[in-house]
């Protein structure tokens, strides 16, 4: 479904992704863990196409398209997803106005038409349902005023909303309290199907306990620089990102 | 030197035609016109580069020729081919000012509550004459603004909306304004606005251009809110590139009255808006508020001020502007709070998104306040979309030209949120989309009702 071949990237001239090699297939699940700094957040950004990042060399086919050459909506509408780790307020943009023009965009690229009114709301309700997103919430301005959790909550709504091929999951646990983060987990879970697949990118092993990934990867100094099944996500518990630093040479 | 060119041309018209422009109007104008020349000549238009005219040149577009209606001649038009304002949920009782003259071949005639007048200034001095000798001219004095004084000497007709005491108009009324001439047109507009003791009503104008040539208009607005009265004034100007105009509206009003002015411009050539609110009595409270979408070389300056005359009162203002291409708006507000107006709550807010490197915003908060009890808030910003949110959309398959407009009629939400009036709100908020969509239609009939 996605494959990222020697992909390199930086930000005001720096290098921060510095040949990364990944391949994800459907109905699989993929955990990319690493410290701080070591690109995570830089990755799922050059996936969906933000233009502060730029792409110096490097490949990337999603679903045999080239990813690199499309926008960033036409990229969403080819089925991929960001779950922000920092989702953005917009003031004076309700979440239906939001969610309506979105999914028919979606429609549009798929040439179908626009969904009805009545459609519109019903899917709205049971997608709410999925992620326990209060019906004020939905009909509010987007993300405005909406608490860290329900930010995170919100995300996880419109992925439902929008039903993406490869959902990216950007630290969707940081900020979120243990029933917060329950329900977002049991979220993606019901969301998950053998075709479609997802990328979580997470410090820590709690999300993992919730959302089972089939392979687990370590990012560091913009490489990946191990891979292993889930047994990994314990060693990293365990040994700390320090064993990972040291097994390459720093301090 | 342009101001005195300028002011020459309208002193010797004065001179000249004085007598035919009396002979046409009715003595409730007359009477105000000697002292409005005299004014005029004393002060002329207020000059460029002034405190209250920093951005705009008035002179300069009175210097070119316009013809004037001054023998009253009919203008071949019947307004009610031009608009049909017959969609049901804003329904309004509607009436038509061609240039600067009141349409009177009203139909169907509109039926009002009890003592209610609309109407033509001159019949309503023939009905009223001891109430329009009370209001005509007394809140825009010719002192005040070279514009208001030029108004007063020349204009013949004009419109009125009286509501005596304790009357309530349900239905909102509506005035369209239709600039209609095949040679350059100078027009002056009068509206005067009378609610007695809480009497209710909302008027919602339209100004509209149907032909191509240039229209010049100053127009002058009264409204008097007495005791209790609840009033809500609409202004949507829907002109074109040619039209130049320079408006004031003068609001005063009395204790625990309550008045919205919304000054809506989406399509324009030039156009100064001046706006002066007096609260005089207490508790009284009004929110003055306006819009306007700006593009090519199209300009905008709002000029307010906000009197607190008395304690207890509250004022609300909020101007936003979207400007892009070279377009150029300016923005000046004062809060004048008066000694011994304690308790006063004054809130001013101006925001402006500038689209292009080339649009220009002036802005200018002015707060004047001699009472030590009050709450007095200013806020000004003037910048662009924010990047992070149209990614954000973007990411989620809008694509940027829709995101973009999505995010500036977002941008003005909450102006349009001010509009008391349900069908009106939800027709201005796809007027907005519209014309940000540049799907706007300008001078081909009506947008309210189209």
């Amino acid at each position: 479904m996605l494959e990222i071949k020697n992909l390199h990237a930086s930000i005001n001239g720096k290098e921060i992704l510095k040949g990364i090699n990944l391949t994800v297939n459907a109905g699989e699940i993929h955990a990319i863990m690493g410290p701080n700094g070591s690109g995570k957040s830089t990755l799922s950004s050059v996936l969906v196409g933000n233009p502060a990042f730029e792409v110096t060399e490097g490949e990337v086919t999603f679903n045999g398209k080239n990813l690199l050459e499309l926008s960033p909506e036409e990229r969403s509408c080819e089925g991929l997803f960001l779950s922000f780790q920092y989702p953005v307020e917009i003031p004076g943009v309700s979440m239906v106005n939001f969610m309506r023009a979105a999914l028919n965009e979606h429609r549009k690229y798929n040439n179908l038409p626009p969904v009805s009114a009545s459609d519109f709301l019903k899917l709205m309700r049971e997608k709410r349902a999925i992620v326990e997103l209060d019906n004020k919430l939905a009909s509010r301005s987007v993300n405005e005023g909406f608490s860290g959790g329900e930010k995170k909550r919100n995300e996880i709504f419109q992925m439902a909303m929008l039903e993406p091929k490869l959902a990216i999951l950007d630290e969707t646990d940081s900020g979120l309290d243990i029933d917060a983060l329950r329900v977002v987990a049991n979220g993606v879970n019901k969301l998950r199907t053998p075709e479609n697949a997802a990328i979580v990118i997470t410090h820590y092993q709690r999300l993992l306990d919730y959302i089972k990934p089939d392979v687990v990867h370590v990012l560091y100094k913009g490489k990946i620089v191990k891979t292993a099944g889930p047994e990994l996500v314990l060693e990293l518990e365990e040994k700390g990102y320090d064993w990972i630093k040291k097994e390459m040479g720093d301090e | 030197m342009n101001n005195m060119k300028a002011e020459q041309q309208y002193i010797d018209l004065f001179n000249q035609y004085e007598e035919l422009i009396c002979r046409h109007a009715s003595a409730i104008q007359n009477n105000p016109r000697k002292q409005a020349f005299t004014d005029f000549r004393k002060n002329g238009f207020p000059k460029k580069g002034s405190e209250d005219y920093t951005y705009t040149d008035v002179a300069a577009a009175f210097i070119p020729d316009y013809g004037f209606n001054i023998n009253r001649l009919d203008i071949p038009v019947n307004p009610y081919e031009v608009f049909h304002c017959d969609v049901p949920n804003l329904s309004t009782s509607l009436y038509f000012m061609v240039n600067d003259a009141f349409y009177k071949k009203i139909s169907p005639k509109v039926s009002l509550p009890e003592g209610v007048y609309t109407g033509n200034l001159q019949e309503f001095a023939e009905k009223y004459p001891e109430i329009a000798a009370k209001y005509y001219g007394k809140a825009a004095k010719s002192s005040r603004d070279g514009i208001i004084a030029f108004n007063t000497m020349f204009a013949q007709d004009g419109f009125v909306l009286y509501v005596p005491a304790n009357t309530k108009v349900e239905r909102p009324i509506q005035l369209v304004n239709i600039m209609r001439s095949d040679v350059d047109l100078l027009a002056n507009r009068r509206l005067l606005i009378i609610l007695e003791e809480n009497a209710e009503a909302k008027l919602l104008v339209c100004d509209h251009s149907i032909d191509a040539v240039n229209f010049l208009i100053t127009q002058v607005v009264e409204i008097f809110a007495d005791e209790g009265a609840y009033f809500d004034y609409y202004d949507l100007e829907e002109s074109s590139d040619n039209t130049s105009r320079f408006a004031s509206i003068h609001v005063q009003q009395e204790k625990a009255s309550n008045v919205v002015v919304n000054g809506i411009t989406l399509t324009n050539g030039f156009t100064r808006n001046n706006y002066y609110v007096e609260l005089n009595g207490e508790y009284a409270e009004t929110s003055l508020c306006g819009m306007s979408i700006l593009d090519q070389k199209k300009h905008l300056d709002t000029y307010s001020t906000i009197t607190h005359a008395v304690p207890s009162c509250t004022s609300n203002e909020l101007f936003k502007n979207v400007l892009t291409d070279s377009a150029t708006g300016a923005f000046s507000g004062r809060i004048h709070v008066k000694e011994g107006a304690q308790k006063t709550v004054a809130y001013q807010t101006n925001r402006n998104l500038l689209a292009t490197r080339e649009a220009r915003m002036y802005s200018k908060p002015q707060l004047e306040i001699y009472a030590d009890d009050v709450k007095c808030l200013h806020g000004m910003t003037t910048g662009q979309l924010d990047d992070n949110a149209l990614f954000y959309m973007q990411s989620r398959g809008i694509p940027w030209e829709e995101a973009k407009m999505l995010l500036s009629v977002a941008f003005t939400a909450d102006v349009i949120a001010n509009v008391r009036l349900e069908a009106l709100k939800d027709r201005l908020q796809m007027l907005v989309e519209k014309r940000f969509r540049g799907e706007l239609a300008t001078c081909k009939g009506c947008n309210i009702c189209n």
